[in-house]
């Protein structure tokens, strides 16, 4: 099935002719994902060299085009106008990729949202994919692949390199979900587990947390009250030093809480593995799902860029019972 | 980012808040003014953006106009955790019959501003929150209303049974609230807020952290950034656009992403070395940006290695190894530089860096050990 973008999923780039906007737009075409539209102010009425309808605004957009997504690659100042228009117009699921959007605007936008029955995934991401289907956002779509495993993640290149040895080693991915590095986020880690604890596809679920706040200890909670599917974790900086921002605004370790260690222990408390370099991921999967995983394959180097064909899922080898 | 003692009283000042008159003095003659001008007693208090000034001697009362400048004179030029103290400020000192804690932060929780009120104020409030939580109350304030009377009420009672003493605080919190929403706070706090014997109300300390994203819409108070008590690296860093914290290993590390790159120092521990530093170049893999890092992370002369850690994903890793060829050149020096780009075309890039004095590493596993073994060299 896959969580909230799939192959049925139409969405609008808000910020379109910008460079980001205009180079991920390309690239989400070319992975699959159906663009119907963009939206720059002022450019309502152009195309984009690649065929794309440029709207003024997202009221214009989605009127026209009937879309429920939009992903916005806008500057920070301007971004939080963007998420509320784009829920103001009808657009169900609203990613924001941008980085630095203040966390006062992000306690506003939230209700505004909840408000309209939108949901927000960001800021500060990269974004969705469901392997074979949809991305929304700005990951390598060749590094994943269709399967089992759903994917929930704090971070941006530390998903990719998981995602790259999950799917090096068979284990395909559900969703892959970038709910970003902000302190405060539209759609946190319990937010992600709910929603792939009802995704048929989704068996088994990693999830990749960081320093700072107290998501993966209200997660490792939830998961202790009775949780439907397989968790496996990675927690990112053990050697992080107390009261520093690491990159993320949401990575710091304040008033002595929010430490590696202690969500560590809250995870292994509950049952649940974690690993101790990212690559063990793979190993806490195949353990949590024993009849999956394909042999190892001959392909060299990274895989081809994704075509549709190729985004196919891999042959999944002895299937047992499902 | 952090703002001194000085400026957050001068901001809670231009929002009611009721602040001992004081003055900034960089010199002792200053400070003897200070205090004549202001009426003694009066607090000492040095200016430096570390917590525990108290404890480490950076604060002191003085009864006469000379015993400020003597007090001065001691603090200035201190070295106070590590920071050299340039200025102080001299503060009406008020006489202390209760004192207690008053605090805002963004709660990630229930994603709203919370505001914070205990009556064990005048000391860590970490160690309160950590020993006796329930001397804590906490408050969630929805930015639709501000804060409710009945919170207000409940507030007000849980510092102080005493009605006219209620009547005072209740006006200093609102203050306080408006202030934190104002400027886009992380943190507000006034520890201690006092009462004098004579029923008067004080905030006698005073301290703002301002949510760096908000920075482009808060001029005024992005120009109060005091930039001498920050690492140099990570001053630079920020101007390139890049995040970087120093830290006091042998491995530096040059990674875009943040998580990537607290798993990059972690990884390194984890195989027995010690990470000099965190730096997130940004969703970038440019040679430019790496340059800089390089370059900042090299003036750390306990730096035996560099492990350059770029996930390129569509990114062409053979052109960010030519990159960092040229950039190694520009660089000079003769620290190892070991580097793993994976990525489209990662095996040419691999190829590239074949015989070349950067060391190339397949996967993040072989790049970590090649860092540590290089730095022992």
């Amino acid at each position: 099935m896959s969580i909230l973008v799939d192959e049925k999923s139409r969405v609008i780039v808000q910020g379109i002719t910008g460079r980001d906007g205009a180079f991920h737009a390309s690239q989400m075409i070319a992975y699959g994902t159906k663009v119907v539209g963009g939206v720059t102010p002022g450019k309502g009425g152009q195309k984009t060299d690649g065929g794309v309808p440029i709207f003024d605004t997202m009221a214009d957009a989605v009127a026209e085009t009937g879309a429920d997504t939009s992903v916005i690659y806008v500057p920070a100042a301007f971004a939080t106008d963007a998420i509320c228009e784009a829920a103001d117009a009808g657009i169900k699921l609203v990613v924001c990729i941008t980085e630095g959007v203040p966390v006062l605007d992000m306690v506003r936008v939230l209700p505004y949202l909840r408000e309209r029955g939108a949901r927000l995934v960001g800021p500060n991401c990269p974004g969705v994919i469901s392997p074979g289907k949809c991305k929304v956002g700005i990951m390598p779509g060749q590094i994943h692949m269709r399967g089992p495993v759903g994917v929930v993640s704090r971070s941006g290149t530390l998903t990719y390199e998981i995602d790259y040895h999950l799917t090096k080693n068979g284990f395909g991915q559900s969703t892959c979900l970038g709910i970003g590095g902000d302190p405060i986020v539209g759609t946190n880690i319990l937010d992600a587990l709910e929603l792939f604890a009802k995704d048929e596809e989704t068996e088994c679920v990693v999830l990749i947390g960081e320093i700072g706040g107290s998501d993966e200890e209200e997660a490792a909670a939830m998961i202790a009250k009775g949780y439907p599917k397989k968790v496996a974790a990675f927690i990112a900086g053990q050697t992080a030093p107390p009261g520093k921002r690491m990159g993320h605004a949401g990575a710091i370790v304040s008033g002595g809480s929010g430490t590696a260690a202690e969500k560590i222990a809250a995870f292994k408390a509950v049952g649940v593995d974690v690993a101790a370099i990212p690559g063990e991921i793979v190993d806490l999967v195949a353990r949590l799902l024993p009849s999956k995983g394909a042999p190892k394959r001959k392909s060299k180097g990274a895989p081809k860029r994704a075509s549709k064909s190729a985004a196919r899922p891999a042959a999944k080898g002895k299937k047992g019972t499902r | 980012m952090k703002i001194h003692e000085a400026d957050a009283r001068a901001l809670f000042t231009k929002f009611g808040l009721p602040v001992p008159p004081s003055r900034l003095v960089l010199n002792p003659e200053d400070a003897r003014k200070a205090a004549e001008e202001i009426g003694c007693p009066v607090v000492v208090k040095a200016q430096v953006l570390v917590g525990g000034r108290g404890k480490a001697g950076g604060v002191k009362l003085a009864s006469t106009p000379e015993e400020a400048a003597a007090k001065a004179k001691a603090i200035l030029g201190m070295d106070l955790k590590g920071i050299r103290v340039e200025k102080v400020l001299v503060a009406r000192a008020v006489d202390i019959a209760k004192e207690f804690y008053v605090g805002m932060v963004i709660d990630r929780r229930s994603r709203k501003p919370l505001m914070m009120v205990s009556p064990a104020g005048g000391i860590d409030i970490e160690e309160v929150a950590r020993t006796a939580p329930e001397k804590i109350l906490k408050v969630v304030v929805d930015p639709a209303w501000g804060i409710l009377p009945f919170q207000m009420r409940r507030m007000t009672a849980s510092l102080s049974g005493d009605k006219e003493t209620a009547k005072k605080i209740g006006p200093i919190l609102a203050a306080l609230y408006r202030a934190f929403m104002a400027v886009d706070a992380s943190l507000a706090e006034i520890n201690p807020l006092v009462v004098t014997p004579a029923g008067e109300v004080w905030a006698i300390d005073a301290k703002i952290n301002i949510d760096d994203s908000s920075l482009y819409r808060q001029k005024e108070v992005a120009a109060l950034r005091d930039e001498s008590s920050e690492d140099r690296g990570e001053v630079e860093a920020r101007e390139a656009g890049l995040s970087f914290v120093k830290l006091d290993g042998s491995i530096g590390c040059v990674v875009n992403g943040a998580g990537l790159a607290m798993a990059t120092m972690d990884m390194i521990k984890h195989f027995g070395g010690q990470p000099a530093n965190f730096l997130d170049i940004g969703g970038s893999s440019s040679p430019d940006k790496v340059l800089t890092a390089m370059r900042i992370i090299l003036r750390d002369t306990n730096v035996k290695s560099i492990l350059i850690n770029i996930f390129g994903g569509i990114t062409r890793c053979d052109d960010v190894a030519t990159g960092l060829l040229e950039a190694k050149k520009q660089l000079g020096g003769d620290v190892p530089l070991v580097v793993r780009l994976i990525g489209t075309n990662e095996d040419r890039a691999r190829e590239i860096l074949r015989g070349t004095a950067l060391i190339a590493a397949a996967t993040m596993e072989e790049g970590v050990t090649k860092a540590i073994a290089a730095a022992k060299r």
